[in-house]
């Protein structure tokens, strides 16, 4: 029809055009992120000019454009609306299969016969980050509030279980509480000022809150020793009995109480159920609340602020909860991140810990508890099972986030079950009043 | 009888308006979007806002339901339980959850990835909240969380039931058709038990058919529930039959208030409704019934 059609079908002039577009776009930003690189030179720094890298990772955009427009005209994608009944029913008859699998996996998981001290840590790692995960998705995935400082609230936790723990002697046991009251006062303190805001600006103004808390934690020396971080921060006992290979003659060890021999993977195992515990109390927090009015309230707030108003709930409050509840999760996470590791220090809490957080909860499938396990095992479990790949390890990380996002737009899970169905209502009453009723 | 009765005891014979608007003003930098609008709206009674498109009706409705603070007038509510109520005094989710004002808006606003049943239930938010210690209850699986839950739950049956929604309960709510949506948001406004329902022009977009059966079930709620409705439209010739009463704005003003027989014949709303652009908005056999009844005059 036009004189733009030099060859080929209108899709595919067009999928080159983008290609071109995109192509340019990844010219501009490799020019100075590939194309030149800084080099130690006798006289100081000199500049080295990498132009093949350039030209490949552009014919690299192209082509991989095209390759994704010409599979989309093949196989076009599904619209992106909710899942057809018939998916979503599969979907749930999975979840519900899948979640108890899990479950059970991960408690059998320390006595399988591969499950050495390195399987054990790293499943250890994943389990924090699907606690983080699930913390994260009370307010992100029910709340719809977008949090990219939530990894303030993980510091806030484990600076107070180690500055508890070192300066008073409380136990890890006294100290949860504690972390998690601080954590969610602190969500309290910055939900006040910045939940009027919506979408964009809360984002930035919590991603700048994430910032503020590091920046302090390295600034304040006298309280968190700065830069140099907390070490010596006191290791968790089994319920105030020490994991000691070597106790004093009459103070009692784990294993002299168990009458077993001593192992140092007994305290792995032990934190590896501590951290189940702790993600799994998170989990069933979040199922219970999404059925009662307040989790309620959150996803309705999510779905449409104005008509929350309009029905009297309290928008500020309900979100400020949410931010807090979410916060205390965290602060939980924290501590038990200080006790496993025994030293921290401002690096470990930085946006990229956010981003990470975040990205699980969203590649989930917002809101899907099953999906950010998945999500956790794919991003934290995946990177450390192919270390080999050394330094390209963060490519293929973030191949694999824009493989998820093309495949599963909405999320690996991304599906909601409603929290009440009014024909399950119906037969639990029934059967709640059956046996009344044959009273005579 | 229904089994939600009356929340209202008294009758049309009560004395005083249920909501009193005076000299109501609206302005945004130099535009007066209302201006100057007093009226008053009865208990048990149907009263219906019309005007042309942009007259300011939906601003109207905006500071009752307190999404905008008015520049001038005072908004009085007369609540058959709680006395008195200045409206524009109060912060704009307390007027839903203390006046018991309930809206629908133009642009219909459901919680569209949530279950319809679950919408019901999520605009009866602030009586189980009381009803559960806010949420605790509920999160420690106490039995006072479960009733409070089961009567809500009853609650958003009948207005189901009402509505004809019953089969669609589990549906998410942003997969109705468009007919049924404009009927579930009538039915969430009525979950939150008001005293004061109002209405923007649900009838737009619907069809003749589903058109009358909103106005039979506008006639119900206000016969059984005795509550108050304001209905906002766009179309006289809707309004005509079910409203006790009408209140007209044109560009901001009031033109007139009064019965439809009264308004009908009204020089001024004529005017408004027959004026070289305005006309466009009415059916010619309505445009031509105004000009006989306003000629007769
Ligand atoms: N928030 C606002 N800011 C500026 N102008 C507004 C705002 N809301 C409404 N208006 C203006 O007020 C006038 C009345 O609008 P509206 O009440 O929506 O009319 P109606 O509902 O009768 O069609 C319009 O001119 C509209 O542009
Ligand atoms: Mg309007």
């Amino acid at each position: 029809m036009s004189g733009a059609r030099l060859f080929g079908p209108a899709w595919l002039t067009e999928g080159v055009k983008e290609a071109l577009l995109q192509a340019l776009v990844a010219l501009i930003l490799a020019v100075p992120l590939i194309g030149l690189k800084t080099v130690q030179e006798p006289g100081g720094l000199g500049l080295q000019t990498r132009w093949p890298a350039v030209a490949i990772a552009v014919a690299c955009v192209f082509v991989g454009r095209l390759l994704l427009v010409i599979a989309r005209h093949i196989w076009p994608p599904r619209p992106k609306a909710a899942h057809s009944p018939v998916v979503a029913a599969r979907i749930r008859r999975f979840v519900r299969l899948l979640g108890p699998a899990t479950i059970a996996f991960a408690l059998l998981l320390p006595f399988l016969p591969f499950a050495d001290r390195y399987v054990l840590d790293v499943s250890i790692l994943v389990l924090t980050y699907v606690m983080l995960g699930w913390g994260l998705n009370i307010v992100v995935g029910l709340a719809g509030l977008l949090d990219l400082g939530y990894v303030a609230f993980y510091a806030v936790g484990a600076y107070s279980y180690a500055l508890f723990a070192a300066n008073f002697g409380l136990s890890f046991w006294a100290c949860l509480p504690i972390a998690g009251a601080l954590a969610a006062t602190f969500g309290i303190l910055l939900g006040f000022p910045v939940l009027r805001l919506r979408g964009d600006y809360l984002a930035i103004v919590t991603l700048g809150f994430g910032e503020m808390i590091r920046v302090i934690l390295i600034n304040w020396s006298s309280l968190t020793n700065g830069p140099r971080g907390i070490s010596g921060i006191p290791r968790p006992d089994f319920f105030g009995v020490p994991f000691n290979p070597s106790p004093a003659p009459d103070a009692s060890a784990f294993h002299t109480l168990f009458g077993i021999a001593y192992s140092p993977i007994q305290r792995v195992i032990f934190l590896y159920y501590l951290i189940l515990v702790l993600a799994l109390l998170t989990n069933l927090f979040t199922l219970r609340i999404r059925k009662l009015p307040v989790g309620r309230a959150w996803e309705a707030l999510r779905e449409d602020e104005i008509a929350c108003r309009s029905l009297g709930i309290n928008p500020t409050n309900t979100k400020l909860t949410a931010f807090a509840i979410g916060a205390m999760f965290a602060g939980f996470a924290g501590s038990f991140f200080a006790t496993r590791q025994g030293f921290i220090s401002p690096e470990s809490f930085t946006f990229l810990e956010s981003a990470i957080i975040l990205a699980i909860v969203v590649l989930g499938g917002m809101g899907s508890q099953v999906g950010i396990v998945i999500a956790a095992i794919v991003l934290i479990g995946g990177p450390e099972l192919v270390r080999e790949l050394e330094e390209y390890r963060m490519l293929a990380f973030g191949g694999l986030m824009v493989l998820i996002m093309v495949w599963r737009p909405r999320g690996l899970l991304a599906f909601r079950e409603p929290t009440i169905r009014l024909a399950d209502f119906d037969r639990t009453a029934r059967a709640r009043s059956e046996p009344a009723a044959t009273v005579p | 009888m229904p089994p939600f009765a009356p929340a209202a005891g008294g009758g049309n014979e009560q004395p005083t308006a249920l909501l009193k608007v005076e000299h109501l003003t609206m302005r945004f930098g130099g535009l007066v979007a209302v201006d100057d609008v007093s009226f008053e709206a009865p208990n048990a009674g149907i009263t219906a806002i019309i005007g042309p498109n942009g007259a300011g009706k939906t601003t109207v409705f905006n500071c009752l339901t307190g999404f905008y603070k008015p520049s001038v007038g005072r908004l009085t509510l007369s609540h058959p339980r709680r006395g008195p109520l200045y409206l524009e005094r109060m912060e704009g989710f307390r007027i839903p959850q203390v006046a018991g004002v309930a809206r629908t808006f133009q642009n219909v606003r459901l919680f569209g990835g949530m279950s319809v049943l679950e919408n019901l239930i999520v605009a009866q938010h602030n009586e189980l909240m009381h009803a559960s210690f806010f949420s605790l209850a509920g999160l420690l699986g106490l039995g006072r969380y479960r009733r409070a839950e089961a009567k809500a739950v009853e609650r958003a049956r009948y207005w189901l039931d009402r509505v004809g929604l019953t089969a669609r309960a589990d549906w998410d709510a942003a997969n109705l058709p468009y007919g049924e949506q404009r009927r579930l948001e009538i039915a969430r406004a009525m979950c939150s038990q008001p005293v004061l329902l109002c209405l923007d022009e649900p009838a737009a977009g619907l069809n003749p058919r589903e058109s009358s059966d909103l106005n039979r079930l506008l006639i119900g709620i206000r016969d059984e529930q005795r509550i108050g409705i304001l209905l906002i439209e766009h179309d006289m010739s809707v309004v005509m039959g079910i409203s006790d009463k009408i209140v007209v704005l044109d560009h901001g003003r009031q033109i007139a208030e009064g019965e439809p027989r009264q308004v009908r014949a009204d020089p001024a709303v004529i005017r408004a409704y027959l004026g070289e652009d305005e006309n466009e908005d009415l059916p010619p056999e309505v445009a031509r019934d105004l000009a006989r009844d306003g000629g007769s005059a």
